[in-house]
């Protein structure tokens, strides 16, 4: 049978992949400019949309990263005022696990649920870092080991938290004046990270509970969401690491007693379209160009290297030295377990090719996954996901606000003419859309 | 007179969700409070708050036990409305200060500049048993705690000037980050280091209320911009003690802006309008009305009410517009940080 696709939304912000300097982008924290995108997802009948989450801003060399788009808005509350202006899109929100406590993090994903109809999904983020801890009473005190061990607990309580109503408590009989049965709510833990009690003042909204997501790429992570999650938003886009992945992941569910479509796998990609292939290869190779900067490219070979490089030209060759791990020449982003593998492979590609630092740099990172005409585009996404290198995709725009409209506009007809995407919602919940059981 | 509305429930009334004219689901999906949020609009009424609390309600089957978090209440509102002041209660006794600043400062955001929060403590071993983090804490301790984080919102707040977001594409600068300060902040029982996530929201700093149900609130009043004082004997003493204090945020007013919260229920329409005229003679600010019922009453509050305080020349046009801020009659703070680093 043919696999239907799911898609979702990304607001663009706190990266390199948003070209904030194009005359086409619009603001990065007005309310209109998520409204829009919003709007937009969902006359593409998309499953959700998406809001990342940064708790601190970004540093290089000791001094706040400039160069990309710095803030933006709280998700839960964006969240909740588009809740208001769609009615059937997914609201996916990225909070992260180590600086909430679950009883607030159940409070705040169930009253997204409930005033959205049920379209509320939980982003679970580990970050923790004591870069981050800064911001927050608990500092930065949590291992790196111990942050999914946090995860775990936070994410079990948060649902038993969305579970202690179990069913037929909510009364409402207005005659007999019984809101509620008395002990509705009633919960209890007691686990090596949070030992609380109480009554939990909302009844479970119309999907159950909120969709779980992870994003983390490490082996706990996979384990984590392997057991606990409902989607993967996942960095393998690309057809091979799709697959890799998707196997890997998929066959970690069995002895959580879980369905392979139970976890879907939503790869993170970027899509530009255009009339041909040869104007959007075109197009693409521009964009990228407007991605990486010379300064960008330093920057993020920083990343990779771990040190200093503002000695070095973007368009002269690779630095000499080789990457420091762990260090703190750049805060705030997710770095490389292991950079020497990588080091090594984009040194054995600007050798082979002949590329600066900053070509490097723009062929090794944010390759557009999708490239083409509508129907090549089509043809490739529809591919990906019939093959199982993906369940379907979040995309991410390279514009604000209507980075996506080329792909609503021209790609997703050619997917509902494929009959592998939806011409409208059949439901009214995310899992619904998901195709996920309540 | 500036006029509040409060929005708790189905309303004050604890049987009010028994009406034949309330739909209890509409109390869970925020219908009721949308519809509350903009008749009250259209009426011309200034603000209107969430109630709320770290702990579910009292469990007690005729009561209604349930509560969406305000905040987020208060967002679903935000867009479906266009003139009237959001104000959401904050538990910030055990909520991280740092979220609690971004989430404010992102309603005033997306409703355009009309958000405040009013802020509360807890001092219940139920809400300290549901973080499970730390006991619970002295009405005093707990005052002081939320007076230094409201003093930590504002300056993260500032921690983005206005003009931070440069967007100079001849440097590839978004930002400017002379602009952006680090708050360094530190309190006896917890540390922020900044800057704030979010720029600097519309109205630089949404306003703070505090509700004052205890003497330790009525100090923390004192650095706040809107003050809600119960309908009680006291008023006059605590009006005098908040004129003379002088202690408001920098920038803005010397004194908060004062207003007295009444029960309302719809058959006392003549009373209320003579009340409210009392209020302003005795040299309050305005009135915050807590409905018996959002339903019954807030109708009879937006009809009638408002029509005749405004025939009074008591109230403003029911059209205008503006910031909260502006509405309020507070001027938009000063950055604290501005030009400091440059
Ligand atoms: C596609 C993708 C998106 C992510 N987005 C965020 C984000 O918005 N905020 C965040 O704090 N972490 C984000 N992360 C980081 C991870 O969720 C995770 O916390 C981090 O990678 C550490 O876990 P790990 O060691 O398992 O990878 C993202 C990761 C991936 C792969």
């Amino acid at each position: 049978m043919t696999k239907q696709l799911h898609l979702a939304a990304h607001f663009p912000g706190v990266n390199n992949t948003t070209v904030w300097s194009d005359p086409a982008s619009g603001s990065q924290i007005e309310f209109s400019s998520f409204r829009k995108l919003a709007e937009t997802a969902e006359r593409g009948t998309f499953d959700f949309f998406f809001l990342a989450e940064g708790l601190r801003l970004r540093e290089v060399k000791g001094k706040i990263h400039d160069l990309d788009v710095v803030g933006r808005p709280e998700s839960l509350t964006v969240l909740s005022a588009l809740a208001a202006v769609t009615t059937h899109l997914g609201l996916a929100a990225t909070v992260n696990s180590t600086f909430n406590e679950p009883y607030e993090l159940a409070k705040r994903l169930a009253t997204l649920d409930h005033v959205s109809g049920g379209r509320a999904a939980w982003n679970v983020v580990t970050s923790w870092d004591a870069f981050t801890g800064e911001n927050f009473r608990r500092g930065g005190y949590l291992d790196k080991a111990d942050r999914y061990t946090r995860a775990q607990e936070s994410l079990r309580i948060v649902r038993k938290l969305w579970d202690s109503w179990t069913g037929d408590e909510l009364v409402l009989d207005q005659a007999a004046g019984t809101f509620a049965r008395e002990g509705a709510g009633a919960f209890a833990d007691d686990g090596p990270h949070f030992s609380i009690h109480g009554r939990f003042g909302l009844p479970p909204s119309p999907q159950g509970r909120p969709v779980i997501i992870q994003a983390g790429d490490s082996d706990e992570g996979r384990e984590f969401a392997a057991a606990s999650a409902d989607v993967i938003f996942s960095r393998h886009g690309t057809f091979a690491a799709g697959q890799t992945f998707y196997k890997d992941v998929k066959s970690r569910l069995a002895k959580y007693g879980r369905s392979e479509d139970s976890l879907k796998i939503m790869p993170a990609v970027t899509v530009v379209v255009a009339d041909t292939d040869a104007e959007a290869i075109e197009k693409a190779a521009y964009i990228r160009e407007q991605q990486v900067s010379g300064p960008t490219a330093l920057v993020l070979a920083e990343l990779l290297w771990g040190r200093d490089l503002s000695a070095y030209d973007p368009d002269g060759p690779l630095p000499a030295e080789d990457p420091v791990v762990g260090s703190s020449v750049t805060q705030g982003r997710v770095g490389y377990n292991d950079p020497f593998p990588i080091v090594a492979e984009w040194r054995a590609q600007a050798e082979a090719n002949g590329w600066s630092l900053r070509q490097t740099v723009i062929n090794q990172q944010n390759r557009q996954t999708f490239v083409g005409s509508p129907t090549t585009v089509a043809e490739a996404v529809n591919r990906h996901v019939q093959e199982n290198a993906a369940d379907g995709f979040v995309l991410v725009p390279h514009l604000t606000p209507g980075g996506l409209d080329d792909f609503v506009d021209r790609v997703v007809p050619l997917l509902r003419e494929y009959g592998v995407f939806r011409t409208e919602y059949s439901g009214t919940t995310l899992r619904d859309h998901l195709g996920l059981s309540r | 007179m500036i006029i509040g509305l409060e929005i708790d429930g189905a309303g004050a009334d604890p049987a009010a969700w028994r009406g034949a004219e309330v739909d209890p689901r509409a109390l869970l999906t925020g219908e009721l409070a949308v519809r509350a949020a903009q008749r009250a609009e259209a009426a011309g009424i200034d603000f209107v708050t969430f109630a709320d609390a770290l702990e579910a309600p009292e469990d007690v089957p005729d009561r209604v036990s349930v509560r969406l978090d305000a905040l987020g209440l208060a967002a679903r509102v935000a867009p479906v409305t266009e003139r009237i002041g959001l104000l959401p209660t904050i538990t910030v006794t055990h909520t991280e200060p740092f979220h609690v600043q971004a989430s404010v400062a992102t309603l005033d955001h997306i409703s355009g500049g009309r958000a405040g929060w009013v802020v509360e403590v807890s001092t219940s071993g139920e809400a300290a048993a549901v973080i499970g983090r730390r006991e619970p804490a002295s009405a005093a301790e707990t005052w002081r705690e939320a007076r230094y984080v409201v003093d930590v919102s504002r300056r993260l707040w500032d921690s983005w000037e206005d003009d931070a977001i440069i967007r100079d594409a001849s440097t590839g600068r978004y930002v400017d980050r002379e602009r952006l300060h680090y708050v360094d902040f530190s309190s006896p029982t917890f540390s922020v280091k900044g800057p704030s996530i979010v720029p600097r929201p519309p109205q630089g700093h949404p306003v703070t209320a505090v509700f004052v149900r205890t003497p330790e609130a009525l100090e923390a009043a004192r650095d706040a911009e809107l003050v809600l004082l119960p309908d009680s004997d006291e008023v006059a003493a605590q009006l005098q003690a908040l004129r003379t204090s002088g202690i408001a945020a920098e920038g803005s007013r010397s004194v908060p802006v004062i207003v007295v919260s009444l029960p309302v229920e719809a058959e006392e329409v003549g009373a209320l309008v003579e009340e409210i005229g009392r209020w302003a003679a005795a040299g309050i600010d305005g009135v915050h009305l807590r409905p018996a019922s959002l339903e019954l009453d807030v109708p009879v509050i937006a009809d009638q009410v408002l029509p005749e305080l405004r025939a009074r020349g008591l109230t403003g046009p029911a059209d205008r517009g503006g910031s909260l801020r502006g509405r309020l009659g507070l001027g938009r703070p000063r950055n604290t940080f501005s030009g400091s680093a440059r």
